[in-house]
């Protein structure tokens, strides 16, 4: 049945994550992007949320709500409405466990959930981008080679978040076979011999606050047990899917944040004795944010809409994504040029928005479940 | 709950509006071809197909809502042909005006007529409260002068709601509806309009000399003279939030044409979409034919969404507005797109698909213009008023 009503649950969750994206997030972005910082403090209060142990079932310690990438999408256009990379950041650990939730055995489930049904945040993370310009995760360049019983890994990612404090990194690298089909993921802890983490975070055109990792594995020895999914492994273009569709909705959130924040401005702003949302130019743009927000917020329930279905949602998670990624470039440069000259400083969040919208849309895949 | 997916019930009644309109389309270029002539009301192939609307009727809770599915029928119609029927349905858009404003005696006596709308005028088209045809009381009768064009359904409907101003210094407020039947002395068909695209559809001129109709001819009743304020104007305006997603469902269903023979041809020749793989994985070809689809289902979803919250009797003016100015920007944008890729190959007449591209750019202007669409969601989501913001 098509349909566009979250349920009462979910517009009660959209709620409550719409306030902590309004009070915990909105003004800390800018400190933090400032100072490239991410505080505990936030991380801890976004963990109590619940937002990551809520899909881990019961038995595991969890929530036990179960996983629902339908609110998933919501949870992440709200927290994305606060802020990306705060967003990013209290939602990494989710990269490492909503993967093993989908694809992990049930040994690994018992074994590594229970790691997140503290009350304190746990940092765990997902290795997948590579430092090539042409990067095609069809065809990574790290390597999953059968060593006797178990797997030997090689080669270099890069933009991991929290690595330094992640406890364990979900490493994607090609299998066995080509293309999607053969990715595997591999659950390796920071200390594992031959991984290398880099002393300092990269530092990037937005996601400032984010710390994300150069990580070089050199022959990285992992026992078969490690290998996610175990001997039927994962579902790769189910992974991308979901990495897809998240990302979708946090550059859903990124838009409506700078549409609701252009809209004001525009009626207050006056130029040549009237403001400056009464010139069709201006107006028009705003119009067009409207119309693309709410087409993009329908391409991105659509694709989680399949996931949570557990049909195919390759097709609709690209499609969702690749719109995203264009319509939130563009609706963040509009929102930019209707600030004029406010829009360049650093005083308002376009500017920030204007870099996290960059960064955001070229991942292609990876930025929080 | 947030859902996207179709009952069985749904799936076959959008399977048999497909298999219907392969049948049509075989008939598309030869309408296109004589547009002096009109598609039969009933193709030879009707016997031979159950109607898909039988299918229709009950629905319970796993299917999708009458309004949804007559978005998704609508727009499976057209991708077979924008004109040609198995059946063809009667009624025209001046009966969602008798359904929406009409008294009920009004609807007793017209609902099963098919009328027309008509609006335009040589002198103006989007800025409809500059009507310049008149209405004047006579006694007991109204006395209609003036000229209407792009009227559609116009040469074969059996009556007509006419706008025309009972008072050009009211502005707005003095513009009212008013029921005309064919065989009114006064009243003439004058042509059919020779367009770019859509040539089969049925799109009038008409002329009103001293046209003499009965005083409850106007829709609405007396009653709606005396009203402060836009009363008949703001009725037929509501009739637009369901009739422009129906619009914008009317041509998304071509651009979807366009987009499957695209893909298909394409696909028959070794370019393909790999859905999983991602952007450094693809030429541009296949790039775009991903844009394309993605735009086609935003859109498409625009309307779904304008018409899931009528039918939840949620208030919907901002988001017809956004179907049609999504719509009618994507079923232009696409079919160029889609022609852009087939290359020379493409324009040939022997195909479809330069018929499409032709029909579907009427998307964008009729029912309001993208221009005026966006102009509406505007002022609605500033809250302005048409004069802060024109």
């Amino acid at each position: 049945m098509i349909s566009f009503g979250p349920t009462e649950e979910q517009e009660l969750i959209q709620q409550t994550v719409h306030d902590f994206a309004q009070s915990e997030m909105r003004e800390r972005a800018r400190p933090c992007d400032e100072k490239r910082e991410l505080p505990d403090e936030f991380l801890q209060k976004s963990w109590e949320l619940g937002l990551v142990a809520g899909a881990i079932p019961e038995a595991y310690g969890g929530g036990g709500i179960g996983r629902s990438p339908v609110t998933n999408a919501l949870v992440l256009e709200e927290l994305a409405w606060g802020d990306v990379p705060l967003a990013a950041a209290a939602m990494t650990p989710a990269l490492f466990v909503q993967p093993l939730l989908d694809f992990g055995t049930d040994e690994q489930k018992k074994t590594f959930l229970p790691l997140f049904a503290g009350s304190r945040f746990h940092a765990a993370s997902l290795a997948i981008l590579e430092p090539t310009f042409s990067f095609e995760v069809s065809n990574l360049r790290t390597l999953a080679e059968k060593k006797g019983s178990g797997f030997s890994l090689s080669g270099k990612k890069r933009l991991v978040p929290l690595a330094s404090t992640a406890s364990h990194l979900l490493v994607v690298a090609r299998g066995a076979r080509d293309g999607v089909a053969g990715l595997e993921a591999f659950i390796v802890p920071r200390d594992a011999k031959g991984m290398k983490i880099a002393a300092e975070p990269e530092k990037t055109l937005g996601f400032q606050c984010l710390p994300r990792f150069r990580v070089e594995l050199d022959r990285v020895e992992v026992s078969a047990d490690a290998r996610l999914g175990g001997d039927r492994g994962i579902d790769g273009a189910r992974l991308l899917a979901m990495l897809r569709t998240a990302s979708a909705a946090l550059g859903l959130g990124l838009a409506r944040g700078v549409y609701e924040l252009a809209l004001p401005y525009a009626k207050e702003r006056v130029a040549f004795s009237q403001p400056i949302a009464q010139k069709q130019a201006i107006a028009f743009m705003l119009a067009e944010m409207q119309i693309e927000v709410s087409s993009m917020r329908h391409l991105v329930w659509k694709a989680a809409s399949l996931l949570e279905h557990g049909a195919d949602a390759s097709r609709a998670a690209t499609l969702a994504l690749t719109y995203a990624n264009r319509e939130v470039m563009k609706l963040a440069d509009n929102g930019l040029q209707i600030f004029g000259g406010h829009g360049y400083i650093r005083e308002y969040p376009v500017e920030m928005w204007y870099r996290n919208a960059r960064a955001l849309t070229v991942t292609e895949s990876v930025s929080a479940l | 709950m947030i859902d996207y997916t179709l009952s069985e019930r749904d799936e076959q009644v959008l399977a048999a509006v497909r298999e219907e309109a392969l049948i049509c389309r075989k008939y598309a270029r030869y309408y296109d071809e004589h547009e002096e002539e009109f598609a039969p009301a009933e193709l030879p192939e009707a016997k031979d197909f159950k109607n898909p609307f039988a299918l229709l009727g009950k629905r319970d809770e796993l299917d999708s809502s009458m309004g949804v599915m007559s978005m998704l029928v609508t727009a499976g119609q057209t991708w077979g042909d924008y004109t040609v029927r198995m059946r063809r349905g009667t009624g025209g858009l001046g009966n969602a005006a008798l359904r929406a404003s009409g008294t009920p005696e009004q609807q007793n006596r017209w609902g099963a007529k098919t009328l027309a709308m008509a609006i335009t005028e040589p002198g103006c088209g989007s800025d409809s409260k500059a009507v310049q045809t008149t209405a004047v009381l006579d006694g007991e009768e109204w006395v209609l002068n003036g000229e209407k064009i792009f009227v559609t359904t116009g040469c074969r409907a059996e009556g007509v709601v006419v706008w025309a101003t009972i008072d050009k210094a009211a502005g707005r407020a003095g513009i009212k509806s008013f029921i005309v039947m064919k065989e009114t002395p006064g009243f003439e068909v004058t042509h059919k309009e020779k367009k770019l695209g859509i040539r089969a559809d049925d799109t009038a001129a008409y002329v009103f000399r001293d046209c003499r109709i009965p005083r409850d001819h106007l829709l609405g009743g007396d009653e709606s003279i005396p009203k402060e304020g836009a009363g008949g104007f703001k009725g037929v305006m509501k009739t637009f939030n369901m009739t422009r997603p129906a619009v914008a469902a009317i041509g998304l269903g071509i651009a979807q044409a366009a987009l499957d023979f695209t893909r298909d041809s394409l696909a028959a020749e070794g370019i393909e979409v790999d859905w999983s793989a991602g952007p450094h994985a693809r030429s541009a070809a296949q790039q775009a034919l991903i844009e394309i689809e993605a735009d086609i289902e935003a859109a498409m979803l625009d309307v779904l969404h304008a018409t899931w919250l009528s039918g939840e009797s949620k208030p919907n003016n901002l988001e017809a507005s956004i179907s049609k100015a999504k719509g009618g920007e994507i079923a232009r944008t696409a079919t160029q797109r889609c022609l852009e890729l087939l290359g020379s190959l493409g324009i040939s007449q022997d195909f479809l698909i330069e018929k499409w591209f032709r029909d579907c750019r009427i998307t964008d202007i009729y029912e309001g213009t993208g221009q005026i669409q966006r102009l509406i969601i505007a002022r609605d989501i500033l809250g302005y008023s048409a004069a802060e913001l024109s």
